[in-house]
């Protein structure tokens, strides 16, 4: 499969209104995401997850390095529009990102400001309603909402511009664990069912256990790369990073610690049950 | 307790009157005012007032609501009347003692005038009543785009007040746990005499302005990821057709509109 994202060499400082560059936030960022990757980008506050999630989409240019979405460069200012309907970015407070009083109407929000015609962005924006399962309030005002449903709405007014990859922006931090499970099967959907591109930047440790490759960051660069399963057996480089592991691969952690054998790649309670069962009948 | 109000007091429906398209329901409202104030006779009133008796009934609002809307602007009313009706000096005397005078003349126009202004409340209430404020926002952005071309900014205004309207209840629910918890910090907004109340209306108004431009910032990025960047060339997923009903309620006005200055000529 092909490479839709291609970070090089990232380096980035914001620069204070004197001129003077502060700390730098992003040390040197290489990542490649091929296209249909499920991808969880863990780290604790000021790690500088966000950073970079900002540099997918071109909300900041690289002070250093080089990002190209799709064979587009993020600093060609000419091709912006065409880039942000390639990567779709939802933020972490729903009650921010909604415009519109009118779920449909917010929906249609970029669409409208692309200059899509009416017959085509109804379509579209029916559809992109039906994928996240609100299609039938549509008509409702956003604020009578829940907030699984209102992030669910965010997700179609992304959805609706097509995008190629969707960047969900510690989407989920917000909301209640009934929202989150909403918001984390609507996206797991898009990328079984149509191969989207999703970028999960979280610190929910069990959310990056269901995605096919966990990236983490620790001080603006990034520590370790690889499956879940890899990733999460390290368990104390992860706590180094100030990070917790999911509790079944802990859990497996403290047995192999306290002289048992069992696989430290335990991700789930699933698996974890059947390891357990295991070591019990031998 | 913030959760009572209610913005624009919009009454959603399906009468004839909530289906008229809403930039004509605007240019409506706008003759209705015209044809209230262009006659000065009994005729022309009495023909404006069957007029907003009947958009009244089309509405299919209760009455009482609109009687509310009138009330809280009745002693202004009264006091102006009284006023005219002290002031007004020409015409016949009707009634004399001492200084005052109550002339017909005073008589005729302060009761004009407070028969005009509660058919005006009532009859611009139906186009708020029927209208949500968020169509009603978008039909003034179309009705307005001609003055584009004198780089007047309608839709900069217009996605003002539309943000400002989808904001309301998010800013409410806010104010609401804002209130809550600088309650729980001890501070008196509902007890302490009115001087008190209103310095410890800071600890709200604060963290609330705070807050509202964290969340403007926010808006603002999630506005450009999905591309906006204003009016040029925008299209609109809510399509405003005008239906023969339209024309045929503006016709009906209009004609009124006539009866009204003919009225006031003929009287």
């Amino acid at each position: 499969m092909s490479d839709i994202i291609k970070i090089e060499g990232l380096h980035f400082h914001y620069t204070s209104p004197d001129g003077s560059s502060t700390d730098e936030v992003l040390k040197g960022i290489d990542l490649t995401v091929k296209q249909g990757e499920f991808v969880a980008v863990l780290g604790h506050n000021g790690s500088g997850k966000s950073t970079l999630a900002k540099h997918i989409n071109a909300i900041l240019l690289p002070t250093e390095g080089k990002v190209t979405v799709d064979g587009i460069d993020t600093a060609d200012e000419s091709r912006i529009f065409e880039l942000r309907q390639t990567a779709g970015m939802v933020f972490q407070n729903p009650d921010n990102q909604i415009v519109s009083s009118v779920v449909e109407e917010d929906v249609a929000f970029a669409l409208e400001n692309l200059g899509v015609p009416y017959e085509e962005m109804r379509e579209r924006v029916d559809d992109a309603l039906k994928t996240v399962g609100m299609y039938d309030l549509r008509l409702h005002s956003p604020s009578q909402l829940s907030g699984g449903q209102k992030q669910r709405v965010a997700i179609a007014g992304v959805l609706a511009m097509c995008p190629k990859c969707l960047i969900l922006d510690e989407s989920t931090a917000m909301l209640d664990p009934q929202g989150r499970k909403e918001v984390l099967a609507t996206v797991r959907h898009m990328n079984r069912e149509q191969g989207m591109t999703v970028i999960l930047i979280t610190h929910y440790m069990d959310e990056a256990a269901g995605c096919d490759r966990v990236v983490v960051m620790d001080g603006g660069s990034i520590i370790m790369d690889g499956t879940p399963e890899k990733v999460f057996s390290q368990v104390e480089r992860l706590k180094e990073a100030g990070l917790d592991v999911p509790q079944v691969t802990e859990l497996a952690y403290e047995l192999r610690k306290a002289g048992y054998d069992i696989s430290p790649e335990i991700i789930n309670g699933e698996e974890c049950a059947d390891a357990l069962a295991e070591l019990l009948s031998s | 307790m913030l959760k009572d109000i209610t913005i624009g007091q919009y009454f959603p429906g399906n009468s004839i009157i909530h289906r008229l398209d809403p930039r004509f329901k605007l240019v409506i409202t706008l003759l209705f005012i015209i044809m209230l104030f262009s006659g000065g006779n009994a005729v022309c009133l009495g023909i404006g007032a069957v007029y907003t008796a009947a958009v009244l009934l089309l509405s299919g609002i209760p009455l009482k609501m609109y009687w509310k809307s009138v009330k809280p602007l009745l002693p202004f009313l009264i006091i102006t009347a009284c006023l005219n009706l002290m002031f007004v000096r020409s015409g016949e005397v009707l009634w004399e003692w001492k200084a005052l005078k109550i002339t017909d003349a005073g008589l005729n126009i302060s009761l004009f005038m407070i028969i005009r202004i509660v058919l005006l409340i009532m009859g611009s209430s139906v186009l708020t009543y029927t209208t949500s404020p968020i169509t009603l926002t978008d039909a003034i952005e179309r009705l307005l785009s001609p003055l584009k071309k004198l780089k007047f900014p309608v839709h900069e205004l217009a996605m003002m007040m539309s943000i400002a309207l989808r904001f309301i209840p998010t800013l409410i629910e806010e104010t609401d746990k804002i209130m809550s918890a600088q309650k729980a910090r001890g501070a008196e907004i509902d007890s302490g005499s009115f001087g008190q109340r209103a310095k410890n209306l800071a600890a709200i108004l604060v963290p609330l302005f705070v807050s509202a431009f964290r969340r403007a910032d926010e808006l603002a990025t999630a506005m450009e990821c999905r591309c906006y960047h204003g009016g040029k060339g925008r299209t609109r997923l809510r399509q405003m057709k005008a239906a023969p009903r339209d024309y045929i309620a503006l016709f009906i006005t209009i004609i009124f509109l006539a009866a009204v200055i003919a009225a006031g000529r003929m009287f």
